[in-house]
């Protein structure tokens, strides 16, 4: 059982979280966007071995944030709130 | 076999209390103190099971949680329990594994005769045609250990405990006593456990003493140390498993018929004082009763006063079994020690014949060892044999923790490698050999300033030589004593060339089942070394994982049991739903009335149906979400989410809508609310609530920013009691609801405002009958007056209660789908018959582009549609797909997602997803489940009321 550190609520348990997926992944809006880019948006992900960028929810407070952590040594780097640097990618 | 009780001594016994417990239907005496282990060997019970595979007889080996062959299976306590942990206990009853009728006498003996035809993966290369499961049950049967009662049940759900700790400390020897004791002087919190029921490893059978006072002393001063700073220690505790970012999971046994404990323990740093394995020497026979471990022989002897033979071979090829070979020798006991070393051996004990360079070849006895023949052809007759080949660091959790290991040559035996944060190993589990290594090794790892606590007395040296099998020996050297695996398996699946640690464990099952391998795993591997030509190093181990010791799954579940697997939610009518004779099911995690009264459930439900229709009916919905969005964005908002534009509704009226997933997938359908100009409610499918609302919020705050939206789960606030029926709008103006019901100030898809009883409410006219409908919600804990109002109301209009069932038949006449039910992962929107928003909406939303894609645009794409069967059949079943020749093959193009039979129309319907359905009404296809072949017609989805007239009926 990991502990994660939600920006709002402090760490807790990771059964609180629920993964929302690679941070920056950035929506290409319209219906003309081409099919490729639609797909990567949908589909492709980089899956890094080592640090990542990722949003996560803690279910109990119910803010999204970004955690850098560590898919191998899952350690945890740092969480920060959305509409901090996030939001400026 | 000749062990005996002395008549004297045994620190661990209470003589003045005795007991006796029952082995294999046999009469056992023994002490308070007694393990089961002890107590078999104190009645000379030589053979105590049968291995795993040959049903050879075996004896005790160890002493501890590394035993192989002393497992029993213990009434009320659980299947393969060793013998050498577990205390005995008065009027116990304790069964031999893997014999029948006993250990003694077993019938399934002569397999060890055809042993050589049977070696590693015979099973698998013998038993391959027609079908290994023709042959899997009577060979299951043959083989394996214990007996799982399947009658028994939990007597109580076991208890779970979260702890966090500056320090825990795995192991209360001597490294972790004195580890312990410092960290609680220093001020710490401690936890302290041991797996053992009494403190001490192995102060409580060697020599030794310990700032001036004996080891007793020390162990009683050191625990009263740290308890007395309020510190705990928790005996008969096995710390099973370290997961991610250090969570230690303990398992503590219970003396008093509990079921065992689960602790989540959270320390800031881990101490592992976890000690070392004796491991077994390597020659013919090996495994005869009556060969033991050396050290397992002094704990019987000091602890338990029970000397396990009078004639007794020690073999050797280390310093720890010198002081074994004393301690016999003054119990009384004839002893030749056999060491492998040709230096560096430390003087004989007095009266001991040492045979230096020596090592014993082969074991010789039936039902136990009676002689052993050395490597020059000397055979000596013994009673027992006494083996020490060395010690194996206990590091199972260290590697746990992912950290690696690394082989030293000197003490032949593998050490922590590279530190692990958070992580110290200190003592035996270090490789520090004598007591004044391990005291100072603990010191160590606490980082403590303190000085270690002084020992006098024996030093052992480190010296070892290499003891590992040798491929091509003569006779049966066994390996791996609980998985029945033979040095000539190993050699077997190295020439079958499973030369990695991985695939030998899997292919010879060497290092598996209860004990995993803790006592063979290293002469395996040695010996698999040996022979691919690679170092013990090269050749590494297998990943240790969780659980070091088996755990029983009831601390695991621990309350999740039963009801509380997974709670149900609750409606807050249920009493009021129950008085009325409701039946209960569970639907999208709620419980929910499926029909009232009757024990004829498809002949309340279809009545149910039919009398909806007539003339009321009244419905408990109070499960459908209702998750506000409110603020300046808020209508903007809700055109991203939807599918549907959702802007142009005007407050005060509803529209049904779809959310889609970013790939196109009709995720959620109901209705949306507009209350005012910034504030909206969607009413979601009950079993997506919770799925919605993270949705929203995860649009909310990633797109729109928190100050431009606010969402408010407000489901459980409210109750939503729905009146249906043409009869439903007189019912509800015989009740005082403070709004006028007047279809031009409430006409169908509006939202109004009144008061009942002084309370808020809302009347929405929706519908999911196809009838004219009210929802009424107001606080649900105000929901009661107002049902009891309106079953009271309903009685002039002979109106009926529904369960789902029956309300699940009225809206498939109205072909409305249940999301995941009528819809699957690949259905759009288009697919549903709503294409509008698709091909005229200009504003983005979520999922737009994906309906633009090849796939989306596939002409074959299964659509909704409804199906007829010929007069007199009965309903399609649910799930029966509609097949079609395509050439040779026969292929699926569609399937029935729900079929009922329709009270109103007298015939079954059904609705279906169907390729190019849409364009196929008035055609008849074949249908086809399990086997069985029918025909179907396909027809629109709304079979009732087309036109809607009934909505203001
Ligand atoms: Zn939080």
């Amino acid at each position: 059982m990991q502990i994660f550190t939600c920006p709002f609520c402090g760490p807790r348990d990771e059964s609180e979280f629920h993964f929302g997926g690679e941070a920056g992944n950035t929506r290409p809006d319209g219906a003309g966007v081409p099919a490729e880019r639609w797909a990567q948006y949908l589909y492709m992900r980089a899956n890094p071995k080592g640090a990542t960028r990722e949003v996560w929810v803690h279910l109990t407070c119910g803010e999204f944030f970004v955690m850098e952590r560590d898919s191998v040594g899952h350690k945890v780097a740092a969480s920060q709130a959305l509409g901090g640097a996030e939001k400026s990618e | 076999m000749s062990a005996e009780r002395l008549s004297t001594g045994g620190s661990a016994i209470d003589r003045a209390r005795p007991l006796s417990f029952s082995f294999d239907g046999r009469k056992v005496d023994a002490f308070a103190g007694d393990t089961i282990a002890a107590a078999l060997l104190a009645n000379d019970v030589a053979i105590v099971g049968r291995s795993f595979k040959y049903h050879r007889p075996r004896g005790v080996w160890g002493s501890g949680v590394e035993e192989p062959n002393a497992l029993v299976d213990i009434a009320g306590r659980g299947p393969n329990t060793r013998a050498t942990t577990e205390a005995a206990r008065q009027g116990l009853v304790a069964v031999s594994v893997n014999a029948s009728p006993d250990a003694a006498r077993d019938r399934s003996a002569f397999l060890d005769r055809f042993a050589r035809f049977i070696p590693a993966a015979f099973y698998y290369k013998t038993f391959m045609w027609p079908d290994w499961h023709r042959f899997e049950p009577r060979i299951r049967a043959m083989a394996g250990l214990g007996k799982v009662d399947p009658t028994w049940t939990a007597p109580e759900a076991a208890d779970q405990i979260n702890h966090h700790c500056d320090v825990l400390v795995v192991g209360a020897g001597p490294a972790g006593l004195a580890a312990a004791r410092l960290a609680a002087h220093e001020g710490k919190s401690v936890l302290l456990v041991d797996e053992q029921m009494v403190p001490g490893g192995s102060l409580r059978h060697r020599d030794g003493e310990i700032d001036g006072k004996s080891t007793a002393q020390w162990i009683t001063e050191s625990l009263s140390a740290v308890t007395g700073a309020g510190q705990l220690f928790l005996p008969a505790t096995t710390a099973f498993g370290i997961y991610d970012h250090n969570l230690v999971a303990l398992n503590q046994r219970h003396q008093d018929g509990r079921p065992d404990t689960l602790w989540r323990v959270r320390p800031r740093r881990i101490i592992l004082a976890t000690g070392a394995l004796e491991r077994p020497l390597p020659f013919a026979d090996n495994d005869l009763p009556g060969i033991m471990a050396a050290d397992a022989a002094l704990v019987y002897l000091r602890c338990y006063a029970v000397r396990v033979g009078r004639r007794i071979v020690i073999a050797t090829n280390n310093d720890s079994a010198y002081e074994v070979a004393e301690a016999l020798i003054e119990a009384g006991a004839a002893v030749t020690l056999i060491d492998m070393r040709q230096d560096g051996l430390p003087s004989a004990p007095k009266g001991v014949t040492v045979l230096r360079g020596r090592m014993i070849a082969s074991a010789q006895g039936k039902s136990s060892v009676e002689s052993v023949t050395l490597d020059d052809g000397t055979r000596l007759t013994v009673d027992s044999v006494l083996v020490s080949g060395g010690w194996t660091p206990t590091l199972h959790l260290f590697c746990q923790a992912r950290s690696k290991l690394a082989w030293s040559e000197k003490r032949a035996a593998f050490l922590p490698g590279d530190p692990v944060e958070g992580i110290a190993v200190a003592g035996a589990a270090n490789g520090a050999v004598s007591l004044s290594e391990v005291f100072t090794d603990a010191v160590r790892a606490t980082q403590s300033p303190s000085p270690a606590p002084a020992s006098t007395g024996r030093e052992a040296s480190g010296g070892v030589v290499p003891a590992w099998p040798i491929a091509g020996a003569k006779g049966r050297i066994w390996i791996d004593y609980q998985s029945d695996v033979t040095a000539k398996d190993v050699e077997l699946a190295a020439r079958e060339n499973f030369v990695s640690v991985e695939h030998l464990k899997r292919y010879t099952t060497l290092g598996m089942a209860t004990d995993q391998g803790k006592t063979s795993n290293l002469l395996g591997l040695a010996l698999l070394a040996g022979i691919s030509g690679r170092s013990i190093a090269e050749t590494g181990t297998t990943t240790y994982r969780p659980p070091f010791t088996p755990v029983p799954l009831t601390s695991f579940a621990g309350p999740r049991s039963g009801e509380l697997m997974a709670p149900v939610r609750r409606l807050p009518l249920e009493n009021t739903h129950r008085a009325q004779g409701a039946v209960f099911q569970e639907y999208g995690g709620w419980l929910r009335p499926a029909f009232y009264g009757g024990t004829d459930a498809e002949a309340a439900i279809q009545d149910e149906a039919r009398r909806a229709r007539q003339s009321a009916a009244l419905f408990d919905g109070s499960t459908l979400g209702k998750i506000e969005v409110i603020g300046p964005q808020a209508a903007a908002f809700v055109d991203f989410i939807y599918y549907n534009t959702m802007s142009t509704l005007k407050p005060g009226r509803c529209r049904y809508g779809f959310m889609l997933s970013e790939n196109g997938v009709v995720f959620d359908d109901g209705i949306l609310v507009r209350l005012d100009e910034h504030r909206f409610i969607v009413s979601c499918s009950t079993s997506h609530v919770g799925a919605v609302h993270v949705r929203l919020e995860e649009w909310r705050q990633d797109r729109f920013g928190r100050d431009a939206v606010y969402i408010h789960n407000a489901t459980s606030e409210m109750a939503t009691l729905t009146v249906s029926g043409p009869a439903s709008k007189q019912l509800l103006a015989t009740l005082d609801l403070g709004l006028s019901l007047a279809d031009a100030d409430l006409p169908h898809m509006a939202i109004g405002e009144g008061r009942f009883a002084g309370d808020l409410l809302r009347v929405a006219r929706v519908s999911f009958t196809g009838d004219r409908s009210y929802e009424l919600s107001i606080r649900a804990d105000r929901a009661e007056i107002l049902w009891r109002s309106l079953q009271e109301a309903g009685k002039a209009f002979d109106a009926v209660t529904l369960g789902l069932e029956a309300l699940m038949i009225l809206r498939a006449e109205k072909g409305y789908i249940v999301i995941s039910k009528d819809t699957d992962g690949t259905t759009m929107p288009q697919d549903l018959g709503v294409d509008g928003p698709r091909t005229k909406r200009q504003t983005d939303y979520v999922g737009r582009r994906s309906l633009f894609t090849e796939v989306a645009q596939a002409p074959n794409r299964l659509q909704l549609v409804g199906l007829a069967v010929p007069d007199g059949e009965p309903p399609l079943a649910p799930g029966a797909h509609g097949i079609l020749q395509d050439g040779l093959k026969l292929r699926s193009q569609g399937f029935v997602t729900s079929s009922y039979l329709s009270p109103v129309l007298g015939r079954p319907i059904a609705l279906a997803l169907i390729e190019r359905g849409a364009a196929r009404h008035g055609e008849t296809i074949d249908m086809q489940h399990l086997g069985q072949k029918r025909h179907a017609t396909i027809t629109a989805p709304c079979v009732f009321d087309p036109s809607g007239a009934r909505f203001n009926a």
